[in-house]
């Protein structure tokens, strides 16, 4: 049996990793992230966890050696923010075409420049296209959840997750968590399978020089072109929705807690109206729906749990019919909308009916958010405006 | 005891015929000799984006018997850092991590991934095969180029500065074992891959490895450039083991008969230097005349420690 312990998200995902039993971590300060590898580091110093843990000079180096050490076979965990996560970029896209489980916390933090510490979700948003698979948490307790599911995910699908949850406001704020044990958690999730064949000696060109067409092999049998392989892990990575939900229902049966699988929903089986957003934002906003049905408007809302692969026949599902919907994020595309809206109006648009639509990007570089502003944007909204708005810029 | 003749290398070739490196050379015949003093199996070679990258083929087929790692240019030192961490977390033991790049790979875009891994003390061999630019791209200045060499983004002026002293860098981690090579002198070149595969942390082995291509030179002559390199004293064949410096091979033969050869006897028969002044010749003649005599001082005050 687990046990609930006050801890922050930090402490709550380098526990996951931890009873995740993996096997490389690295990792490079900073900060909100610096206590998830200040805490394995001590696992591992202590002996509390048999892992190896590099002390890297970069964060380029972060995910460039997890993703070799994951070549040769080991279960790794790296964990970064903000301006670290931009500076992996080249690393992102090279983890998720090496097809690698890799699983990466991502506390969300605003990007430089000018500096800022504090939360917003531009980092993780502008690596959206590199191939993996972005999962968005509201509370400590699902960052620790998310890690074990991510895991399974991960190797089931060999492609790489980030684990995203909002800097300060949930990685440095102590809530109960219920920590499971080791037994349970080794139920969930099994040891690692080591696929990389390096134990053989055979002979092998890992990530080598590829030609855009097919071709023919040593043995005469007609091997993926670039485009064959970008085209499989595009399809992986849809097919992933399905396997996500699936994860989230075994988890469901070991630890009887449910994350709701891609997207959540609060209040909605008769609403008229909805609020859509991400993470720690998204459970406020449950407070500001409540808000709003005490004054007598049918308002729910959709939290977007998995933002890659996009949900989006299920979004198009849960809001079609409805007549207004409003989204709130804390990230922009800069020359257009906010990136959650701009992929659910996407989707919406292969619907007959579609709502009303207003767009808020709000909370940037730490910026509060209050529940009465919120719902006082969905009135807005309910009421006619319509559009992309800046929630709170002051003059 | 220092191998005298080709008869006693290894007969088994790791590079099969069919790679797509250029003919003469210098790199390709470096790693055919390294592979000969490295053990069939458990040699996991990482690469970044580099000729090496070429020379290992082009989907679904490769040319050489090794397990090669590919990594983004930048990456090399860390890529090697995973490598070594994930076969000790997983309990494969007996490999021999050896990384291989260039001197754009390791003298610039590569070297604060090296300088992080050697400063971890991660238990593998770097490789610079260095053959003066960015030769896979097209012949390119890189901080490895020589003064006076024209390069594809040096192609009016010719590169204005000296080459960068990558191996003093290096031995400011203090490396428990640090060599220079050439494919010219193969049986020094085996006997420092041989004597590196025993040392354990981090090792540098820095190859002086001419591009026919990329320096202007025919093909027929990579043995002789390499060669001319040496007698000049532009490159310099040495060993430091434990930091006890001693010049190796023909190095160690010119350190007792004196050189004979110039810097221009070097570079006349490389059309980089076609607009090289006689200033620039000059300075690296008294660039490569200090160098060399650092080495011979060091040589002499080490050796006659022993």
């Amino acid at each position: 049996m687990g046990q609930v312990e006050i801890i922050t998200a930090n402490t709550a995902a380098a526990l996951a990793a931890k009873l995740c039993r993996v096997q490389v971590i690295s990792a490079y300060p900073i900060t909100p992230q610096t206590p998830v590898t200040e805490e394995l580091a001590e696992m591992v110093e202590s002996g509390a966890l048999q892992a190896e843990y590099i002390t890297v000079e970069s964060e380029h180096s972060a995910l460039a050696s997890v993703v070799a050490a994951s070549q040769v076979g080991a279960r790794v965990f790296t964990a970064t923010s903000a301006n670290g996560l931009l500076y992996m970029h080249e690393m992102l896209h090279w983890a998720a075409g090496s097809r690698v489980p890799i699983v990466m916390a991502c506390v969300n933090r605003g990007v430089g420049a000018p500096w800022t510490i504090l939360n917003d979700q531009q980092d993780t948003i502008s690596q959206r296209d590199t191939g993996w698979l972005q999962i968005y948490c509201r509370n400590s307790q699902e960052v620790l959840d998310t890690i074990i599911q991510g895991f399974r995910l991960a190797e089931e699908i060999q492609i790489p997750v980030m684990v995203c949850y909002d800097g300060f406001i949930l990685s440095h704020a102590s809530t109960p968590v219920d920590v499971p044990s080791q037994d349970e958690v080794d139920r969930f999730l099994p040891h690692f399978v080591d696929r990389s064949g390096i134990n053989g000696g055979t002979p092998m060109n890992v990530n080598p020089l590829i030609l855009s067409d097919p071709r023919l092999g040593p043995d005469d049998a007609l091997m993926p072109g670039y485009m064959e392989f970008r085209f499989m892990l595009q399809r992986d990575i849809l097919n992933s929705l399905q396997i996500i939900e699936s994860v989230d229902r075994e988890f469901s049966d070991v630890f009887g807690r449910s994350w709701g699988g891609s997207l959540w929903k609060y209040k909605m089986e008769d609403a008229d109206h909805a609020i859509v957003s991400m993470g720690s934002l998204a459970s406020e906003c449950t407070i500001a729906a409540d808000m709003l049905r005490d004054r007598g408007v049918k308002v729910g809302v959709v939290g977007v749990r998995v933002y890659r692969p996009f949900p989006a026949s299920q979004i198009s599902e849960y809001l079609s019919h409805l007549k207004t919907v409003t989204f709130f994020e804390k990230d922009v595309s800069y020359g257009f909308h906010g990136a959650v809206a701009m992929d659910a109006k996407a989707a919406l648009y292969e619907s007959a009916s579609r709502p009303s639509v207003s767009s808020y990007v709000v909370g940037l570089g730490g910026r509060d958010v209050r529940p009465e502003q919120l719902a006082e944007a969905t009135i807005n909204c309910i009421e006619g405006s319509i559009g992309h708005h800046w929630l709170d810029v002051r003059n | 005891m220092a191998t005298t003749s080709v008869r006693q290398l290894p007969k088994n070739e790791l590079i099969m015929p069919g790679t797509r490196s250029c003919a003469g050379c210098g790199l390709m015949l470096t790693y055919r000799h390294a592979l000969k003093a490295l053990d069939e199996g458990k040699t996991i070679v990482a690469v970044p984006a580099s000729c090496m990258t070429v020379l290992h083929g082009v989907y679904p087929i490769t040319p050489v018997n090794v397990i090669c790692i590919n990594n983004p240019f930048a990456a090399t030192g860390a890529a090697a850092t995973g490598i070594v961490a994930g076969l000790k977390a997983t309990g494969k033991t007996g490999y021999t991590v050896v990384a291989f790049a260039g001197d754009g790979g390791t003298y610039d875009i590569g070297i604060q991934a090296l300088s992080g891994a050697f400063e971890r003390r991660v238990n593998f061999i770097y490789v610079c095969y260095d053959n003066e630019g960015y030769m896979n791209t097209g012949t390119q200045r890189s901080s490895a180029s020589p003064v006076g060499a024209i390069t594809s983004t040096t192609p009016i002026l010719a590169k204005l500065q000296q080459k960068k002293e990558m191996v003093k860098i290096v031995e400011a981690h203090n490396l428990p074992y640090i060599a220079t090579g050439s494919p010219s002198y193969p049986l020094d070149l085996f006997d420092k891959f041989k004597f590196a595969k025993n040392v354990e942390g981090s090792r540098y082995i820095e190859v002086h490895a001419p591009c026919p291509p990329g320096w202007g030179f025919p093909n027929r002559n990579l043995i002789k450039m390499g060669k001319l390199a040496v007698e000049s004293g532009i490159h310099v064949l040495f060993e430091i083991r434990d930091g006890k410096f001693s010049l190796t091979s023909r190095s160690l033969a010119l350190a007792n008969k004196g050189r004979k050869k110039t810097v221009s006897d070097y570079i006349k028969g490389q059309s980089r230097f076609r607009k090289i002044s006689p200033e620039q010749i000059s300075e690296l003649q008294a660039f490569t005349d200090k160098r060399w005599n650092e080495l011979l001082e060091r040589h002499f005050k080490d050796s006659g420690d022993a």
